[in-house]
């Protein structure tokens, strides 16, 4: 068990930077997840971790010490791989004890140590088949057996779960988030899927362009993006996004997304977002399950607006409508039975003190 | 519409297959047929005595069929010379072909070092210069080594556990580089991060799982060296020194006269080891060992 620090960690292949300096302190024990779409540089930062690649600049430490110069066997890691990257003429057993009888562990503890983990994983009865026999779940269930019995300091995942169906990837997410609770490894797991982002991690680190956009616990990410980017990666459907104009009037500030639709800025944010009025290139952010259906009585700061409703999508439990703000499409969550059809008019309302004021010429969250 | 339109295009598909089915059969016949006569009419030959053979009858029948060919030829000192020789200088070829072709296929198929990519290349283009082009200056060294170092090379069976290597390395090196380019990379990380070095790298996963392109390296190296012909005959010259290919040539055909059963014979006693090579491995050569490894 072991804290894991980056320190300025940066990554050039030939010329191009694929991390542009990293600074992260992960804390024993804990669960990070490094998320963020593709050539974002998550992966190598992971592979930088595991010493599968060079540092250019940085440095990383494990359990307090620069390993950047120390080959893989010798960091006390384990990893796996999104191809799961079983040996194929192996049994499960001999792939599962392959790092310990290298290390020569005498047999009767590796026996204990597979039994320990077969059990966790519960894939007592696969210990004797080889991979082909496997199905991607079982294979997926040997790759983390295989990181379990080394008990080493850190774990990596390398997207693990990409290879897997939908159904089976959210029983693999709860499988991983258990063995997690039971071993309480140091663990960093890289994915491009946020949800699984949201999920997994103590804490989600969400990275684009080779740098951290921002850290934070899931539901801080969600609620308090620091970021464009992250305010849009981040929830599915995406955060609505729209231009706007910040205007004084009476008093307080109003948000004008077109010619007819202006909305008031709640009065606790009139101070936050007064400097930035008359601005140009700001935009505007809600989620879509703060605009709903217009109910009897309006909660404060819940602004009644009409939109006319281009798509309907029923979800089961809720129904996402779309409509045109000034040429933006936004996205509304509404009661399936409140929805209206394709093309009719809907009475919906706005929660504002759930809106995002982003600068887009900074991509910063105001 | 479309429900009609369905079962004709499978049935478009099902014809398709078939005819592709017929002229697979016809190509194939036309090989077996190509390729089997010449041991079909050895076989025959073998059979006949030699006043048989030169009698004129029907050449594909046998009227008085005798094994004194066969006969002769095991009980031939000369010919168990040669078999022993050829048995030798192939089975240390091909262990001595394995020991560098494998190390070295690993090397340049997984260690990135400068000039890697052109080494391989440069592997493979030695395999593409003829021996035809080779055994001229191949004496001039040998003559040279016996000058220099008073050690003759030449008309000794052993040569060609020196020379064949060269026909060999090459081209098992190159097959073997592209069968450990297919095992996935992360194959090696994973076995780095267990902790592996790169010899047990080697040993405990390239080498298991690239064993089908091992055994089929492991044919082609025998199957050379056991059927050369023209460094044998360039470097050896005493009887008890010949390999098998040459030691046929030379001992059953004495001036113009062709001892033909004997020689048939002999060809076909001759072919039965590679034979038996290909029908044990065969099995290896088939099985697919990297299916499971990653994603499948």
């Amino acid at each position: 068990m072991a804290q894991v620090n980056l320190r300025k960690l940066v990554k050039h292949y030939d010329e191009t930077p694929a991390v542009r300096g990293i600074d992260l302190d992960i804390p024993d024990k804990e669960f990070v997840v490094l998320v963020g779409p593709s050539g974002c540089g998550k992966t190598t930062t992971l592979r930088m971790i595991a010493g599968l690649e060079d540092v250019t600049d940085g440095d990383v430490l494990i359990g307090g010490e620069v390993v950047n110069d120390m080959p893989p066997k010798e960091r006390d890691i384990a990893m796996v791989f999104q191809n799961y990257a079983l040996y194929p003429h192996m049994t499960v057993y001999e792939n599962m004890s392959f790092g310990l009888r290298l290390k020569k562990v005498p047999k009767e503890e590796i026996a204990r140590r597979v039994q320990a983990a077969a059990q966790i994983l519960d894939i007592g009865r696969l210990l004797e088949r080889k991979p082909k026999q496997l199905s991607g779940g079982q294979r997926q269930r040997v790759a983390m057996g295989r990181a379990i019995v080394r008990n080493p300091k850190v774990f990596l995942f390398d997207e693990p779960l990409s290879n897997l169906d939908a159904q089976l990837r959210v029983q693999m997410r709860i499988e991983i988030k258990k063995v997690h609770q039971k071993v309480r490894t140091t663990t960093v797991y890289v994915t491009h899927d946020q949800v699984e982002a949201m999920t997994l991690a103590d804490r989600v680190v969400v990275m684009n362009n080779g740098r951290i956009e921002q850290v934070g616990a899931p539901n801080d990410l969600y609620h308090a993006p620091a970021t464009k980017f992250v305010a849009s990666f981040i929830g599915s459907p995406a955060m609505n996004l729209m231009p706007c104009r910040l205007e004084e009037a009476a008093g307080g500030l109003r948000v004008r997304l077109s010619e007819q639709l202006e909305l008031p800025v709640p009065a606790e944010r009139t101070a936050r977002y007064r400097a930035h009025a008359g601005k140009p290139s700001l935009l505007f952010g809600l989620r879509p399950e703060h605009i709903i259906e217009q109910r009897p009585h309006l909660d404060p700061g819940q602004q009644p607006f009409e939109a006319k409703i281009n798509v309907v999508e029923p979800m089961g439990m809720e129904t996402l409508v779309y409509f045109a703000v000034n040429g933006a499409e936004v996205c509304g969550r509404v009661e399936p039975a409140a929805a209206g059809g394709e093309g009719s008019r809907m009475k919906l309302v706005a929660d504002l003190r759930r809106m995002h004021l982003i600068d887009d010429s900074t991509g910063r969250v105001l | 519409m479309l429900e009609g339109a369905l079962p004709r295009k499978s049935g478009s598909m099902k014809r398709d297959r078939r005819s592709a089915l017929v002229w697979s059969y016809f190509f194939l016949v036309l090989f077996v047929i190509f390729f089997l006569t010449p041991p079909i009419y050895m076989f025959i030959t073998s059979l006949k005595s030699s006043a048989e053979v030169g009698a004129v009858t029907n050449p594909w029948w046998v009227y008085h069929p005798t094994l004194e060919n066969y006969q002769a030829l095991i009980f031939s000192p000369d010919y168990q010379t040669f078999f022993v020789n050829s048995a030798m200088v192939s089975v240390v070829v091909v262990i001595v072909t394995m020991l560098i072709s494998i190390p070295a296929a690993f090397a340049l198929a997984r260690m990135k070092f400068w000039g890697s990519a052109t080494l391989a290349m440069g592997v493979f283009l030695t395999y593409l210069i003829p021996e035809t082009l080779l055994f001229i200056p191949l004496f001039k060294i040998f003559a040279w080594v016996n000058e220099t170092f008073d050690i003759q090379l030449i008309n000794h069976w052993w040569v060609c556990i020196i020379i064949f290597p060269t026909l060999t390395v090459p081209f098992c090196t190159w097959i073997m580089i592209g069968y450990f380019a297919s095992i996935p990379k992360e194959l090696d990380e994973a076995a780095l991060i267990d902790g592996a070095g790169y010899l047990q790298m080697l040993t405990r996963i390239f080498i298991p799982v690239a064993l089908p392109g091992i055994i089929a390296a492991t044919i082609f190296a025998f199957t050379v060296s056991w059927a050369d012909f023209l460094y044998p005959l360039a470097f050896t010259t005493s009887a008890d020194q010949m390999l098998l290919p040459t030691g046929i040539y030379s001992t059953l055909i004495k001036g113009d006269v062709y001892a033909w059963g004997q020689i048939m014979a002999a060809c076909l006693l001759g072919a039965l080891p590679p034979l038996l090579i290909y029908a044990f491995l065969m099995d290896y050569y088939i099985a697919g060992l990297t299916a499971g490894a990653t994603k499948g």
